[in-house]
C-alpha cells in the first residue's frame, strides 16, 4: 500500500462522530477520503467554512467556494460560513477537536517543526501555529523519514511551530504518542518490526510490552 | 457612502500608502481595484493581506508589477514571485500567524491596543514581543494593525453601502472594513436598499466610504 494511504487510513481511525476537524495540506487532506460515511465529522476549512465537501463535478465549481489553498470545493448540507476572526476563534479557542498537520520534524518531546527551513523555504506559517496552540488534539501525519533521514528527531533543528507538544504522530512505519512527555512507540505499520522502527528513528522511543500492529 | 468610479477611487491612494486587501488566495479580492492600482502604477505600497495569492490573480498582480515595498501576511509560499522579491530584499516581509493577523486587524478596527494570544509563545514569532502571564499562562502581546486604505470585496452592496458576502469569499473583508481610515468596496452585485435583510447585513453601511460603480 502507498505509504501516504497507510498514514491517512490510520489517522482516520482517530476521528469520532461529532468532532470538528481541521486538516492541513498534503497527507492530512487525504484523511477525509477514509472516514466512514456513517461517521458525522465536521471538517473545517480555515478560510471560513465548516462542512467542506468533495471537489465539485467538472463545470460546477464556484469561485467563492474554495479550500485554504484556493482550490474549488463543495459544501455539505448543514455547512456554515464565517469570517477569518471566527474561523481562528474556533481554532485558538479550543473548539476544534482534532487538527491533522504535516510535519518536517517532531522531536522526542513531541515538539513540531513544520513551517520553515531557514534560508531555503520561508513560505510563512499560515494557520499552523494557531492550530497547534489551540486545537484539543494535534495529530501529525508524515512520512517517517525524508531522503533516508529520520523525521522523528532527538531535538528539532528547525524552528518550532509551537511550544506545545503534539499528541500523536502517525507515519508509514509507526504510531508514536507523547502521553508522558516522552516519545512512545504505540503501534507498528503492517509488516514493519519494532527493530526496523527503532533503526529508522533518531529519537529514543519508549517501547511497551505489547506493541500492536496498526489497524488500517 | 459615495459611489465613485474605479479611476477616481484609486487616484485617492498615494504612492507608498498602507493598504489592506481582503481575500484568501485571491478569493474574495477586489480584482478591479487591483487592476486599476496596477494601471495607475501606485508603487511602494505597504500591503496587508493574508497571502500573496498567485501570479496574475488577486494581490499577486501587485507583485507582478513590483508595486509592493512592504508586506504583512501569513503565507506567501504559493507565489514564487513574492518569494523571490523577499529573498532578493526588494520587499520587507513580516510573516504573522493567521489567527494573530486577523486579531491584530480586528483590534485595530475595534479601538483595542492589541491582543494577548498563546500562539507563537516559545517560537521565533515571540522575538522582540512582550510576554504577559495571565492566570499562570503565557501570552504574547500582539499590537493592533490598521491601514490608510482597506480594499474590500463583497457579494452584495446596497445603495447605502450595506454589505453581504458569499461563502468563503468573506474571509478577511468584514474585519478589514473596520480597520482603515478609508474603505473602498467593489461588489459582485449592487442592489436596492432592502434587498439585504437587516439580519443578513455583515458590514453596516456607515463603515463604507466609497462604493465602486458598475462599468
Amino acid at each position: 500500500m502507498d505509504p501516504q494511504i497507510i498514514i491517512a487510513r490510520r489517522v482516520a481511525k482517530e476521528l469520532r462522530s461529532g468532532d470538528l476537524v481541521n486538516l492541513g495540506i498534503g497527507i492530512p487532506t487525504l484523511v477525509a477520503n477514509y472516514v466512514p460515511t456513517d461517521l458525522k465529522v465536521f471538517f473545517q476549512s480555515e478560510n471560513g467554512l465548516i462542512g467542506t465537501g468533495p471537489i465539485p463535478e467538472q463545470g460546477l465549481a464556484h469561485p467563492t467556494l474554495t479550500d485554504a489553498g484556493g482550490r474549488p470545493i463543495s459544501a455539505l448540507p448543514g455547512a456554515s460560513t464565517f469570517d477569518s476572526a471566527m474561523s481562528f476563534g474556533l481554532i485558538r479557542g479550543g473548539h476544534v477537536d482534532v487538527t491533522v498537520l504535516g510535519g518536517l520534524q517532531v522531536d522526542a518531546h513531541g515538539h513540531l517543526a513544520n513551517w520553515m527551513i531557514p534560508g531555503k523555504m520561508v513560505p510563512g506559517m499560515g494557520g499552523a501555529m494557531d492550530l497547534v496552540s489551540g486545537a484539543k488534539r494535534v495529530i501529525v501525519a508524515m512520512q517517517h523519514a525524508a531522503k533516508g533521514k529520520s523525521k522523528i528527531v532527538a531535538k528539532c533543528s528547525l524552528p518550532l511551530t509551537s511550544a506545545r507538544p503534539v499528541n500523536l504522530v502517525v507515519t508509514d512505519m509507526a504510531v508514536i504518542g507523547f502521553a508522558d512527555g516522552t516519545a512512545t512507540l504505540l503501534e507498528t505499520a503492517p509488516g514493519v518490526t519494532i527493530g526496523e522502527v527503532m533503526a529508522a528513528t533518531e529519537a529514543d522511543l519508549l517501547v511497551g510490552d505489547h506493541v500492536p500492529e496498526m489497524m488500517i | 457612502m459615495k459611489a465613485i468610479s474605479l479611476e477616481e477611487a484609486v487616484a485617492m491612494i498615494p504612492v507608498g500608502a498602507s493598504v489592506m486587501v481582503g481575500g484568501f488566495m485571491g478569493v474574495g479580492t477586489p480584482e478591479r481595484l487591483l487592476d486599476e492600482v496596477v494601471r495607475q502604477k501606485k508603487g511602494g505600497l505597504s500591503l496587508i493581506c493574508n497571502d500573496a495569492a498567485i501570479p496574475g490573480k488577486g494581490v499577486g498582480k501587485l507583485f507582478d508589477a513590483a508595486l509592493v515595498a512592504r508586506l504583512t501576511a501569513t503565507h506567501i509560499g504559493l507565489n514564487a514571485k513574492a518569494q523571490q522579491q523577499m529573498l532578493a530584499n526588494q520587499i520587507t516581509v513580516d510573516l504573522v500567524p493567521q489567527g494573530t493577523f486577523v486579531e491584530r486587524i480586528r483590534a485595530g478596527g475595534c479601538g483595542l491596543g492589541g491582543v494577548l494570544t498563546p500562539t507563537g509563545v516559545g517560537t521565533l514569532v515571540a522575538q522582540g514581543k512582550r510576554e504577559i502571564e495571565v492566570d499562570g499562562k503565557p501570552f504574547l502581546l500582539e499590537t493592533a494593525l490598521r491601514a490608510q486604505f482597506a480594499l474590500v470585496h463583497a457579494f452584495l452592496a446596497d445603495y447605502l453601502g450595506n454589505l453581504a458576502y458569499a461563502l468563503t469569499s468573506r474571509n478577511f473583508n468584514p474585519v478589514m472594513a473596520m480597520a482603515a481610515d478609508t474603505v473602498i468596496v467593489t461588489a459582485e452585485n449592487i442592489v436596492p436598499i432592502g434587498v439585504i435583510a437587516p439580519d443578513h447585513v455583515v458590514t453596516p453601511a456607515p463603515l463604507v466610504d466609497y462604493l465602486i460603480t458598475n462599468g
